[in-house]
């Protein structure tokens, strides 16, 4: 089927933003059914800033980060909106139809990913040094020597401990926390602007997850590239984020500033979110009982079965006619902060 | 809490698995706790800690290769495997991942008829009426019974598992990590139902988690647990308001917490878990902690009783919490 969307308004991004998504569609086309993965995802990633999208399985957040940057498994594919990205040149591009080729070059260079398992972006046949080398090698001009000595540093620059040492080990012989130091080494060896982390501390324990997080702060604050980071775990997302992205069933059902998406969430769905994570701060008073849990009722909607209007609405206490009666917009509820519930002034 | 008797006591656990080219990883190392009948108890650790293990062990799902676990006064590890008929039915577990823990040729009926039958609990109409009283006890609705595990989700799979392990009336239970692989809104839903179902039946449980503020959240009692031995042990308001062991605290000040007017803790040991296969000497953790000693490499510290019924193994214990670090 031919592609006959016409290219964004590329003068639309505006500065200080690094990343600019509107209303990208990325479908699976089964014989009988199409799973809407994406349906209509808008979102902004500031320059040398952390955008947190969270969602639960199901929510179309890792598909986002996939179609970005042209990733899809088939059948997969875009078909609709804009990925607006401004290069290190100043040229701004639409990443949702910019063509195989120049997506290759775009991939490493400007933007990388990493992901929840190592194992994924390492070559099990090849040495961590190999990895990083070809990776730098691909992309600059630079003599063999040359190479070993910048793939070292960049080991150096993860904490990876004795990095001479580990040139030449295979990811088999590192641990899960240092073959995700080596992933985040490989992304980051030529400097992209943008970094998608896709869950990248979901498989690791938390003392670990903890060095690794704290890693990334230092590497941004270092080197000012902004990262999208894909989560479920809102306890990470408040960690790490200056803003964050609500997903529900392939649509961003929220975004806002952190301090204000936990203070003052105008969604009912973020709101379920928070009242049903443990948070001890708030659960287990100093003595008598403990605060209850607050379940979503319901589960998460079939992506090839979506209900016409607000996907929410079957789970929403304040579900009325008009939820379900269409999709309902992306609604500014202050600056910054939008939400796409008709109610959320209730919720003020 | 502490005045009630206890179901299970358990001294001295260790378990070694031999590895194929003649070593041995020692999964759990001479573990010592008290469960009270009626209480819920939260074991945690990182993974190769050997919290699984020692769950499994106490079931006698694997063989443990020292120790004594008395149940209501009869040692469990000492019995042999045909005289434990009777006592499996007083002990059940809920497994961790609810899509491979039920056999998908099998209808919910004959998934929790199987336990009953086991067990010469019901038959005919009675059979019926049980099974459909487990299921709405977890919530679910009669008619379920006639459907296949797929037809469920997560979550619902979950309650199954939680109805199959109840269908036997246990008086303790092994709960394995039950909501690590359900997402959060699920996950609410079934730790309130396991709440409800603890207190309701009296049930003692031992809850495996890695999650630290599900612990929390819901045990009244916690062990912590790093690379095979217990490091501290106690009443969980306590153990987290006043951990008494540098990793528990680590662990604790590790745990993303879901408010970002928290203050962000910088990371608090470094580098990773060492190898099962060769544990350090003395303290396990001492590699890794940030207040380790020599002295610490020369013996494996004793367990010392902080608070009553709080206990931690460090020897630096007394010296670091007049100090303040801990």
């Amino acid at each position: 089927m031919p592609m006959l969307r016409r290219p964004a308004a590329l003068n639309a991004l505006a500065p200080g933003v690094a990343l600019q998504v509107n209303d990208l569609r990325a479908h699976f086309v089964f014989r009988r059914r199409v799973a809407k993965a994406v349906d209509g995802v808008s979102f902004t990633l500031r320059e040398g800033g952390t955008l947190a999208i969270v969602g639960e399985s199901g929510s179309g957040k890792s598909v986002t980060s996939f179609s970005l940057l042209g990733l899809l498994p088939p059948p997969g594919r875009i078909v609709g909106g804009s990925v607006l990205y401004r290069d290190s040149a100043g040229a701004v591009h639409d990443l949702a139809t910019l063509p195989a080729a120049a997506m290759r070059r775009m991939r490493g260079r400007q933007i990388a990913m990493i992901f929840q398992e190592p194992m994924t972006s390492l070559n099990p046949l090849f040495t961590i040094g190999d990895q990083i080398g070809e990776m730098i090698r691909l992309h600059e001009p630079v003599s063999r020597g040359q190479v070993r000595q910048r793939v070292q540093r960049m080991l150096e620059l993860v904490e990876i401990p004795a990095a001479a040492a580990r040139l030449d080990d295979y990811p088999h012989q590192m641990s899960g926390g240092m073959r995700q130091r080596a992933m985040i080494a490989l992304a980051l060896a030529c400097n992209p602007r943008v970094l998608i982390a896709d869950e990248p501390t979901t498989a690791l324990d938390v003392t670990t997850q903890s060095q690794i997080l704290d890693l990334l702060r230092r590497l941004q604050r270092e080197s000012g590239m902004s990262i999208l980071f894909i989560t479920h775990n809102l306890g990470v997302v408040a960690e790490i984020a200056q803003d964050v992205a609500v997903m529900y069933a392939g649509r961003v059902v929220e975004q806002a500033p952190v301090a204000r998406l936990f203070a003052a969430s105008r969604h009912p769905y973020t709101r379920g979110l928070l009242h049903a994570t443990p948070n001890p701060a708030r659960d287990v008073p100093q003595d008598g009982p403990r605060r209850r849990l607050e379940p979503i009722p319901g589960t998460v909607p079939s992506l090839t079965e979506l209900p016409p209007g607000c996907s929410f609405a079957p789970r929403c206490a304040l579900a009325m006619r008009a939820c379900e009666a269409a999709v309902p917009p992306l609604l500014s509820v202050a600056p910054d902060h939008a939400s796409r519930c008709l109610r959320h002034e209730e919720l003020a | 809490m502490s005045d009630r008797p206890a179901l299970l006591k358990v001294e001295g656990l260790c378990k070694t698995f031999p590895t194929r080219r003649g070593g041995a990883v020692r999964a759990v190392q001479d573990v010592r706790f008290t469960l009270r009948r009626g209480s819920l108890v939260g074991l945690v650790g990182e993974s190769g800690s050997g919290k699984t293990t020692v769950g499994r062990c106490l079931l006698r799902l694997i063989e443990p290769s020292a120790g004594r676990a008395e149940f209501d006064g009869t040692d469990l590890f000492a019995l042999p495997s045909r005289a434990l008929r009777p006592w499996r039915r007083r002990m059940q577990i809920i497994f961790q991942d609810p899509y491979s823990s039920l056999n998908p040729r099998m209808r919910v009926a004959s998934i929790l008829g199987e336990a009953l039958d086991a067990h010469n609990l019901a038959r005919g109409a009675a059979r019926r009426d049980r099974i459909a009283e487990l299921l709405t006890r977890v919530g679910l609705s009669p008619d379920h019974a006639r459907r296949f595990p797929h037809e469920f989700s997560g979550g619902q799979r979950q309650r199954i598992g939680i109805a199959r392990a109840l269908a036997v009336e246990p008086d303790f239970i092994v709960a394995d990590e039950p909501v690590s692989a359900l997402d959060v809104s699920v996950q609410a839903q079934v730790l309130n139902l396991i709440q409800d179902l603890q207190q309701s039946l009296g049930l003692t449980m031992l809850f495996v988690a890695h999650d630290l503020s599900v612990v929390e959240y819901l045990c009244d009692e916690v062990i912590v647990m790093y690379l095979g031995r217990v490091v501290e042990r106690g009443p969980s308001r306590e153990v987290y308001r006043r951990p008494g062991h540098p990793y528990t605290k680590a662990l604790i000040a590790s745990a993303p917490v879901p408010d970002p007017t928290v203050p962000r803790a910088a990371p608090q040991v470094k580098g990773d878990i060492p190898s099962p296969l060769n544990p350090p000497s003395g303290c396990v953790f001492r590699t890794r902690c940030p207040h380790a000693a020599d002295a610490c490499a020369g013996q494996v510290p004793p367990e010392i009783e902080v608070e009553p019924g709080h206990f931690v193994a460090c020897l630096r214990h007394a010296e670091l919490a007049a100090a303040g670090v801990l």
